[in-house]
């Protein structure tokens, strides 16, 4: 109960470092922010260091010997370290800035994949799997003839882990899983289907899109090769996101970009590459982006990634205890009382998710509506679309009511 | 600001939940098919031509979608029949729009005009203009 009190407390606190949740929408109606698993919002420290680095010290890294470049080349370099720590990486050299979890998902599929994989392979994906890696690894087994297979997912929205085990063979050269389900809230077993690929000698990525911003992440202790994460759903900027990759992979790896600042020589004959993780970021990189993305990793430490994910929880929980009021309202994913992240999907029978997501917005009520890029694991589902509203650690109780009574609205008018 | 709530008045309840030429015809002259695809919205036409071969002589169509782009399936389906396949190119739309008689928001612009835009290039491509093999207002 103390715990519960204590972080109530605090939800008042963490709002108070984002204005945005101030803002009204429509005809003067206070914002109900539910789409943190498309964006989350950004604190104020975080904005503070995009416009401190832009004030103070904006200058190319790795370039310069004057001051300004000193200074952001230092502070762009230990932002790796911060994040590498964040997620447990053992250092720098094994973090690696990307745009986005889609733009690390391609650098592995372009710079490992294409090297790697021909005929007789195969690749092993989930069929709850974010387009992000859905499509680039399709794609991918396209181009080199490796086959593509899907571990399933059961009426819980939990992947079958005895299917798992059948389709994971010794064809398999990579498994590439979500972490956790942007539509399910499933948190997928990454640490088993780490131990099922290296039992086949494979691979495995994590796609952690939806885990890093909402509970304690240690690459080592789950065993994966590669993982990937964005900024922008974890209080950090938009353009910046994060690959996780063993350093004697990486080392081996060829790069994924080529131009300045991933090169260690050059000459007319050949190139030499740079030492990592620089080998994996060819131009000018997201200087402000990457700094003020370790000071979103300081803010959500400072919080606590297990109290966010026990935050998440109860508010999943207690949205699903009031949607079992509706008998005609569907719930996707693990069952009230499993464990879940704080996105939750339904439907509303007779209720396109649009027409929901349309008028819960009079409400103020921020969702997303559609297949939430997931359109093959839709098709398990049965549905076109659905609705999902997903919870971050500056949301309330009193919004989940405020999200019932734009459904009851809802249902109302489709009454 | 319009309000959203504001779009789903009876007419347009009353179609999405009755929709007018749901169905297909057997041996249409032309069938064609259109999706939102961040919406999940999908809709199939069928129209059959009068002998003149310009003359939309009977229309359905099938398919699933939110209430707007339903209903705008039920009511345009109901306008075009007995029109030419010029004023059928005429349309725009706000004429979508007016037959609707709502104020639709922004965001849901896309679900009122599918069904135009199905009906108008599965007209094209079955007179030969286009190319196509999905119409997308995505």
């Amino acid at each position: 109960m103390e715990a519960r009190e204590s972080a109530a407390l605090d939800v008042q606190r963490f709002r108070e470092d984002f204005p945005i949740l101030e803002r009204t929408v429509g005809e003067d109606v206070p914002l109900v922010y539910f789409d943190n698993a498309a964006t989350t919002q950004t604190p104020e420290p975080v904005v503070d260091a995009i416009v401190d680095y832009y004030h103070r010290y904006n200058a190319n890294v790795h370039r310069g010997i004057h001051q300004l470049s000193q200074e952001a080349s230092e502070a762009y370099e230990a932002a790796h370290d911060r994040l590498a720590g964040f997620v447990g990486a053992d250092g720098r050299e094994e973090m690696v800035f990307t745009k986005n979890t889609t733009e690390s998902e391609n650098l592995v599929a372009y710079a490992w994949g294409l090297n790697e994989l021909g005929p007789g392979d195969a690749i092993v994906l989930t069929e709850m799997e974010h387009h992000s890696s859905f499509v680039t690894w399709q794609q991918i087994g396209k181009r080199t003839g490796a086959e593509v297979r899907f571990i399933q997912v059961d009426d819980d929205g939990r992947l079958d882990m005895e299917h798992a085990a059948e389709i994971v063979d010794d064809d398999v050269e990579m498994v590439s899983a979500v972490h956790v389900s942007n539509v399910l809230g499933t948190v997928n077993p990454m640490r088993d289907l780490a131990d099922l690929a290296h039992d086949h000698d494979a691979l495995i990525f994590g796609d952690g899109a939806q885990a890093v911003p909402n509970r304690p992440v240690d690459v080592k202790a789950l065993d994966v090769d590669f993982y990937a994460f964005s900024g922008h759903k974890m209080c950090g900027p938009t353009g910046i996101g994060g690959l996780y990759g063993r350093e004697e992979i990486l080392r081996d790896m060829e790069p994924f970009l080529y131009g300045g600042d991933m090169i260690e020589k050059v000459s007319f004959e050949e190139t030499r590459w740079n030492e990592l993780p620089w080998k994996y970021e060819a131009g000018t990189p997201l200087v402000e982006q990457g700094i003020a993305l370790a000071v979103a990793a300081d803010y959500l430490d400072d919080i606590g990634l297990d109290r966010i994910r026990r935050h998440e929880f109860e508010l999943s929980q207690y949205a699903m205890e009031r949607l079992a009021e509706f008998d005609d309202v569907d719930v996707y994913g693990p069952p009230l009382g499993a464990e879940r992240s704080g996105v939750l999907a339904f439907n509303a029978e007779g209720i396109h998710a649009h027409d929901m997501s349309t008028i819960l917005n009079d409400h103020g009520v921020a969702i997303r509506a559609g297949d939430h890029c997931t359109q093959p694991l839709h098709d398990v589902m049965g549905e076109a679309a659905s609705a999902r509203a997903s919870f971050y650690l500056y949301n309330t109780r009193d919004e989940v009511d405020t999200l019932i009574e734009g459904i009851e609205h809802a249902r109302e008018i489709f009454a | 600001m319009v309000s959203g709530s504001d779009m789903y008045r009876q007419q347009i309840l009353d179609h999405y939940r009755n929709p007018r030429n749901y169905g297909e015809i057997s041996n249409p002259t032309y069938t064609h098919v259109g999706e939102n695809t961040s919406c999940g919205d999908e809709i199939t036409v069928d129209v059959q031509l009068a002998d003149d071969g310009e003359t939309i002589e009977d229309v359905a169509f099938r398919g699933e979608g939110c209430a707007i782009s339903q209903a705008a399936a039920s009511l345009l389906t109901d306008e075009v029949r007995g029109m030419t396949l010029g004023d059928l190119y005429e349309l725009d739309r706000d004429d979508v729009l007016d037959l609707l008689g709502v104020e639709v928001t922004p965001m849901r612009i896309k679900c009122a005009v599918l069904i135009e835009k199905v009906l108008q290039d599965g007209a094209k491509i079955y007179e030969g203009e286009i190319e196509l093999d999905t119409t997308s207002t995505e």
